[in-house]
């Protein structure tokens, strides 16, 4: 029956299990966090990722990958699904799927961009819409792991519309010690916000970041041109490549 | 010759693919490309995924440094332009 | 595989088959997806080449403007894709292999086609005659985009389209079969779909 359960470590060998969808909550008008129920899984680490296998009625079949967005707890798995419009996946893990239904899913996968809590360096997360996912794993990971390094989290949304975990963010920012959070808006900014829409450049990177000296250990995510643009940014500020982590979603909007 | 910048994505994708065929996790794993011979995590690969298999590139000079395939009874991995991986091992 | 099913999922695909006859395991589609094993090339006409080398070395070379002097063909055909989508009616135009190789003395049993960024596929030099393949240059009455594999790809539709290379520079004709770059790695040599010969043993 259930295996002793080793956070991100090794089963024999990677399979497809059945996941039930217990709860499920929209986080944006297009964003949907699906809370599954996955007997006998492993465990996982902050920042590891699922795959996930929908096979149509005639046994057409695709599968798609998507950062797990909370810590190990228990058969819990929680993912939080972008709608793409034209998508193949997306669509269906947001707008059918209902509580009580059963897809498939394999892992947790991926060992490169995880955050250990163990580890105390400080951490520089930045995001790029739903690149969040992974990030705030391991800032739900701290706090559950009672972590005292110090986690700053810059965050790029088109709108703050566009946000995910919104009200969670500000309670964290308030309750979590030793958390910071920035938001940079590309589309459209809140009332009042003192800059205009932009995109993330080298100023957020050093006011809502760790200057290098702290040698923090810096995660990038989002779609491949916002993190090929933010890691040149680390890199021109004097971060060691070796300390910078990147996970790359592809081009954005698809 | 002009090249776009963001239509792939990186070899954090092939940690299920892979994690499929190899006991351990391999996108820790340093390749050495057979090309240019630079040095990097498999993560940190540029992979090409909207193809017939899988195809991830050197980030550095673009040579092809592994290509997966998955038919429904075979799995095919071609690594000729990788010179080869550093592979970390769990401790016993 | 057989996954568990999720009654109502169908992905992006269009209708099974129906009414029209497709290649077995086929699906259709409207648009036009865009597959590529590495970045998206931008080649400038004006330093494009085009070479057939024989097996005796022998090469024959063509400029963009000396393509675009030949006489081209507009032929309209359904593609189908080794990832099993089907698009049915294409329009294109281009240059019939039987032209370029008309003045090609060759009596090589295989062809290597070459692209720029390095992409192979190899099919029998048969394959390339008969009014079966063409130099493509324009899709849908426009020039092609780089996307699809402008300035030029390869078309030859009664094969997979892997086989159809985009960006194409040239044909190496030989003696011998050797894989390309999926044939290489899993794919099947020849990858006629009526037969779906998708991998290698198919």
């Amino acid at each position: 029956m259930a295996r002793a359960a080793v956070p991100g470590g090794l089963s024999p060998r990677l399979v497809w299990r059945a996941a039930r969808l217990v709860e499920f909550r929209d986080e944006t008008p297009s964003a949907r966090t699906l809370v599954f129920d996955v007997p006998d899984w492993p465990g996982h680490l902050p920042g590891q990722h699922v795959d996930v296998r929908l096979t149509a009625e005639d046994g057409y079949s695709t599968e798609r990958s998507y950062s797990i967005a909370t810590p190990a707890d228990g058969t819990r798995v929680a993912l939080t699904v972008q709608l793409v419009q034209d998508g193949e996946v997306s669509p269906y893990l947001t707008q059918t799927l209902s509580v009580g239904d059963v897809i498939e899913l394999r892992g947790p996968v991926g060992g490169w961009f995880v955050w250990r809590p163990a580890d105390t360096a400080p951490v520089l997360l930045i995001g790029g819409g739903s690149g969040v996912v992974p990030l705030m794993a391991m800032i739900r990971a701290r706090r559950a792991a009672g972590s005292k390094a110090l986690f700053r989290l810059i965050y790029s949304a088109r709108t703050p519309e566009d946000r995910y975990y919104a009200d969670e963010l500000r309670t964290r920012a308030r309750d979590d010690f030793g958390l910071d959070v920035s938001y940079v808006y590309t589309r459209k900014t809140p009332e009042g916000w003192p800059l205009p829409p932009r995109r993330l450049g080298v100023a957020d990177v050093n006011n809502g970041g760790w200057p290098p000296d702290f040698q923090p250990a810096c995660f990038v995510c989002g779609p491949t041109g916002f993190v090929e643009a933010v890691a040149d940014i680390l890199i021109a500020l004097g971060h060691d490549a070796r300390r910078v982590k990147t996970e790359r979603f592809g081009p954005s909007g698809t | 010759m002009e090249l776009f910048s963001d239509d792939f994505t990186d070899g954090n994708a092939l940690a299920g693919p892979l994690r499929e065929i190899f006991a351990v996790d391999m996108t820790t794993a340093t390749g050495r490309c057979a090309g240019c011979g630079d040095e990097g995590p498999v993560a940190g690969m540029k992979v090409y995924a909207h193809a017939p298999g899988l195809v991830a590139r050197c980030p550095s000079c673009q040579q092809v440094l592994m290509r997966l395939v998955r038919g429904p009874s075979s799995a095919w991995l071609d690594l000729r332009g990788t010179m080869s991986l550093r592979i970390p091992m769990p401790a016993e | 595989m057989g996954g568990i099913v999720s009654p109502g999922f169908r992905g992006r695909r269009g209708v099974e088959g129906g009414e029209v006859r497709l290649p077995p395991g086929q699906y259709l589609t409207e648009d036009f997806p865009v597959l590529t094993a590495g970045p998206t090339l931008r080649v400038p006409t004006d330093t494009w080449e085009f070479v057939i080398v024989t097996e005796t070395g022998e090469k024959h070379r063509w400029d963009w403007q000396q393509l675009m002097a030949l006489p081209s063909e507009r032929p309209t055909v359904d593609l189908h894709c080794v990832t099993k989508w089907s698009k049915l009616h294409t329009s294109w135009q281009g240059v019939s292999l039987d032209v370029l190789l008309e003045g090609v003395d060759t009596a090589a049993d295989y062809a290597m086609v070459h692209s720029y960024g390095g992409y192979t596929t190899n099919l029998p030099y048969e394959d390339l005659l008969h009014g079966q393949a063409w130099i493509a240059y324009k899709f849908d009455g426009e020039d092609l985009t780089p996307e699809h594999g402008g300035p030029a790809r390869l078309l030859v539709p009664h094969l997979y389209l892997w086989k159809s290379a985009k960006w194409v520079r040239g044909i190496t004709l030989t003696d011998e079969d050797t894989p390309g770059f999926w044939e290489s790695a899993g794919y099947h040599d020849y990858g006629d779909p009526w037969r779906e010969q998708r991998y290698q043993g198919d």
